[in-house]
């Protein structure tokens, strides 16, 4: 069925064929038509690479920014008007590399936005260099003797960091991301889903096989509110979890603690200026 | 101080202390005290990039007209500590009354016959509670041997210290008093000042620095978001405007770093916020790449960029106009920008209020350079009034065929933004089609460029005219920009030099054209630029090809003074020979 987020017209997708990007974004689509969502009050954030596309590919607004950057964009369009469903996506290298000092501070901030990152271990698009995420070992035309330095883990430290919403999907498995998108979107504060997305083109070894081996889905008796429990889940490396890792509750919400917002609900368009009380500040000045 | 060079009644005292000795409490004060009695007051602060020790000075300026430069000239000299007069011994001379604690004067200034008021101020001010009160004990003092009255200062410790708790507002009060006692014996014991003539409007003037000005030229533009990281000296904007966060509803936010501050703006911009950044010269070459973004997606973004002396961390808490062609050439690919350089307090409030509307009209990012100097003098401005229609919007709301990129004849499409209206706003920073999709299509490349540039032209018609002192057809034309305007207005005003005119440009770039006719047609030339390789020479170069005369430069991390720049100007030849 053809969801109000398919593209009206056709678009040229520049992914590969057979790249886990296409199945994030029908998960997308899907979720963001069963939260009955309108395509007009949601704005994709991305930064560049191949994942960072994907709000082209979608009947959304969007702010295709600069690499590594989404966030604080992000952080600043859900904070200018709170009324605006807010997700950011783009790819590992983009969200953990070149914007790695975001990603901490977006997670301290805790801003009610979304952030989805393709994680596929490998640089696609400048085709096949390593990732924050290259396993030790891995090796490319830059990395010789394979990559000597251990993988950024984005879960333990968003868990490390009381994040509010942490959790892993498998690009392979479009239902069950399509499930964790919509816990993600609906809950209030920072969500964070990792998503492992196989590159086809320039990661052989990290295939979709090799997700499936190396992968396990939390049992329906998997406490998420646990944070220490979340947290050894996170660092495991014989194989990986995946569905929703940890929720923290009682964490303020990034707009809803500032001054801006305290007596005054309404999006920043909407004020429209307070002459009075800025003569009135300019005359304490006398 | 019997000779003046000025022609007017002008009267300069320098007080010098170590950084934490609350230097910036008695500027204020004095400065608030001169002023409510109907003195007009400048006042500029030099420190050094530290917390504590070290030597801080500020010179407060009393005159009886609007005084908006710095001297070199130093009436009275009032070190607060030990080795404060070493470091002024250049302008020191025996026409300098040296008061204060006798204690911290240099023995040679004792021995050689300065004229000397030995204050025990510190003993003073313990005797008050602490060493603390010597600054307010120094405004008591200064307030009785001008014979202001003993309530005026009260009422202004007062509102100073008004919610230090009660026990402390009470010892100032004291210690002011004690001041003023002891001001008053020396005043009936013959230790008199030139009379400086008040005025009756001084009063009523408000008092301004440069943070002030782009602050409130911020708030009358409509700012609702600020998003910045601290760095000298432009923090105090970031500072004065999370003041006014809960009562005027600005969102300002401590980013994590610069790179994060100017892409917040963006997306601020981009949801309908009104966004400043503020910074200084390091912070904004972290902002570059952002300032590109904001030219491809056509973003509106206004920086503000408090300039201080580089390269690199250079000199963190002084003055330098070297960044002109950092923020000028700043950003890869070609796009529109507009870069505004005030010269006076109510010239900031202006064109800060301006650079909200340029920024949102042409969808641009606008750059307000100033510096050190500029932001930390304060003065007297006259009638300043926040203009009523705070600001003009320009964002539309959008119906279901919305194209952010539509390609018009101005160059402008009208700017949606998400959620307001049936429209979905999409902005790239690749190249795109009107949509704001992704293309590599050549043809709709070129027209995007075309489109972009374009904006240059049509911006001419909101270009600022730079201000003439004097006639176009004088000898000799001086050209400044930004914070150098008011030193060089002063010394044109105290010089009897009708061959002299002076061309400031507080748009520097794009050139207004008409301003560059003056130029063209002038017969000598002179550049005064507070940095070493005169940066708008060169862009005037570039529009003109003409080489100046004369240059005026320094870059010591300190502004002009006043003196220096009459003797300079003076220099000129008066006949043709």
């Amino acid at each position: 069925m053809a969801s109000i987020f398919e593209l009206e017209h056709t678009m040229d997708i520049a992914w590969c064929p057979g790249c886990g990007n296409y199945r994030i974004l029908e998960a997308l689509k899907g979720a963001l038509a069963d939260l009955d969502l309108k395509p007009e009050s949601v704005v994709m954030v991305s930064g560049i690479g191949q994942a960072a596309k994907t709000p082209h590919y979608l009947r959304v607004n969007f702010f295709n920014g600069l690499h590594g950057r989404s966030l604080p964009v992000a952080t600043a369009v859900k904070a200018s008007n709170p009324s605006l469903t807010v997700i950011a996506e783009s790819g590992d290298g983009c969200m953990y590399g070149e914007g790695g000092n975001h990603f901490i501070h977006a997670i301290r901030r805790n801003p009610d936005i979304t952030v989805i990152v393709h994680n596929n271990m490998v640089y696609g698009l400048t085709k096949g260099q390593a990732s924050p995420t290259s396993m030790r070992g891995f090796t490319t035309p830059v990395q010789v003797d394979g990559v000597c330095a251990d993988p950024f883990n984005p879960l333990a430290i968003a868990i490390a960091m009381n994040a509010t919403f942490v959790a892993r999907a498998f690009a392979g498995d479009t239902e069950q991301t399509r499930d964790i998108m919509k816990k993600a979107i609906s809950c209030r504060g920072f969500a964070l889903i990792d998503i492992f997305q196989p590159c086809v083109s320039f990661n052989r070894i990290n295939t979709y096989q090799w997700y499936k081996e190396n992968t396990y889905y939390f049992p329906d008796s998997y406490d998420p509110s646990d944070r220490s429990a979340a947290f050894s889940e996170a660092i495991r490396t014989d194989k990986y979890p995946l569905g929703i890792l940890y929720e923290a509750t009682g964490r303020p919400v990034f707009n809803e603690c500032h001054p801006a917002y305290e007596h005054d609900s309404r999006p920043l368009f909407q004020r429209t200026g307070e002459h009075q009380k800025i003569e009135n500040l300019l005359e304490g000045k006398r | 101080m019997k000779k003046r060079d000025l022609p007017h009644a002008d009267l300069s005292i320098v007080l010098s202390g170590e950084a934490g000795q609350g230097l910036q409490t008695l500027e204020q004060l004095m400065l608030k005290v001169f002023k409510q009695a109907g003195y007009h007051v400048f006042s500029y602060s030099e420190f050094m990039s530290r917390i504590r020790g070290g030597n801080n000075s500020t010179q407060i300026r009393i005159a009886s007209r609007n005084v908006q430069s710095y001297r070199r000239r130093i009436d009275i000299f009032v070190p607060l500590h030990a080795g404060a007069l070493e470091r002024f011994k250049n302008r020191i001379t025996h026409e300098t009354v040296i008061l204060g604690d006798k204690s911290v004067f240099d023995s040679e200034y004792i021995d050689h016959g300065f004229p000397i008021v030995d204050i025990p101020v510190s003993e003073m001010a313990r005797n008050v509670g602490g060493e603390v009160y010597v600054n307010v004990i120094l405004v008591g003092i200064f307030a009785a041997l001008f014979a202001i009255d003993f309530e005026l200062v009260e009422e202004r410790v007062r509102s100073m210290f008004a919610s230090a708790g009660d026990e402390r507002l009470q010892k100032n009060i004291h210690a002011a008093r004690v001041g003023y006692d002891r001001g008053t014996h020396l005043l009936k014991a013959g230790q008199v000042f030139p009379v400086i003539p008040r005025t009756e409007d001084a009063a009523k003037w408000h008092l301004l620095n440069g943070v002030d000005a782009i602050s409130f030229g911020s708030l009358a533009g409509g700012c609702t978001f600020v998003s910045s990281y601290p760095m000298s000296p432009s923090t105090n904007v970031l500072v004065f405007l999370a003041g006014c966060s809960q009562e005027l509803g600005v969102v300002v936010e401590q980013a994590e770093d610069e790179i994060s501050a100017v892409n917040m703006a963006m997306g601020s911009w981009y949801a309908g916020g009104r966004a400043l950044v503020t910074t200084s010269g390091g912070g904004y070459a972290l902002m570059v790449e952002g300032m590109s973004l904001a030219g491809c997606i056509e973003s509106p973004l206004v920086i503000h960029l408090g300039q201080r002396p580089g390269p690199a961390t250079g000199l963190p808490t002084r003055t330098e106009q070297a960044d002109l062609e950092h923020v000028l050439y700043s950003g890869h690919g070609e796009f529109a920008r507009l870069i505004l350089a005030p010269g006076t307090v109510e010239e900031g409030l202006h064109l800060t209020r301006h650079a909200f509307y340029m920024a949102d009209k042409y969808q641009i990012p606008v750059i307000i350079l100033t510096d050190q100097y500029y932001l930390e003098s304060n003065h007297c401005v006259k009638d300043l009034k926040i203009p009523k229609a705070l600001q003009e919007r320009f964002i539309i709301q959008t119906d279901n065929t919305y194209k952010r990129y539509r390609l018009t004849d101005s160059g402008i499409s009208p700017r949606g933004i998400p959620g307001f209206g049936e429209g979905l706003v999409c902005v790239d920073s690749d190249e795109h089609d009107e949509q704001g999709h992704i293309t590599e299509d050549f043809d709709m490349r070129t027209a995007m460029v075309n489109k972009r540039l374009k904006k240059i032209k049509t911006m001419e018609k909101d270009s600022i005219p730079a201000t003439l002192k004097g006639s176009p057809d004088s000898r000799y034309l001086v050209v400044g920009w930004g914070s150098t305007r008011t030193v060089v207005e002063e010394a044109l005003d105290a010089l009897d030099r009708s061959d002299i005119s002076f061309l400031h440009f507080a748009q520097v770039y794009p050139l207004h054209q008409g301003s560059l006719d003056i130029i063209r047609r002038a017969r000598k030339r002179i550049i005064i630029e507070n940095n070493a390789t005169a940066q708008f020479e060169k862009l005037i170069r570039i529009a003109t090809g003409i080489y100046f005369d004369e240059q005026i430069l320094q870059y010591d991390g300190m502004p002009f003074m006043l003196e220096d720049v009459m003797e300079r100007l003076d220099a000129l030849p008066k006949e043709d020979r």
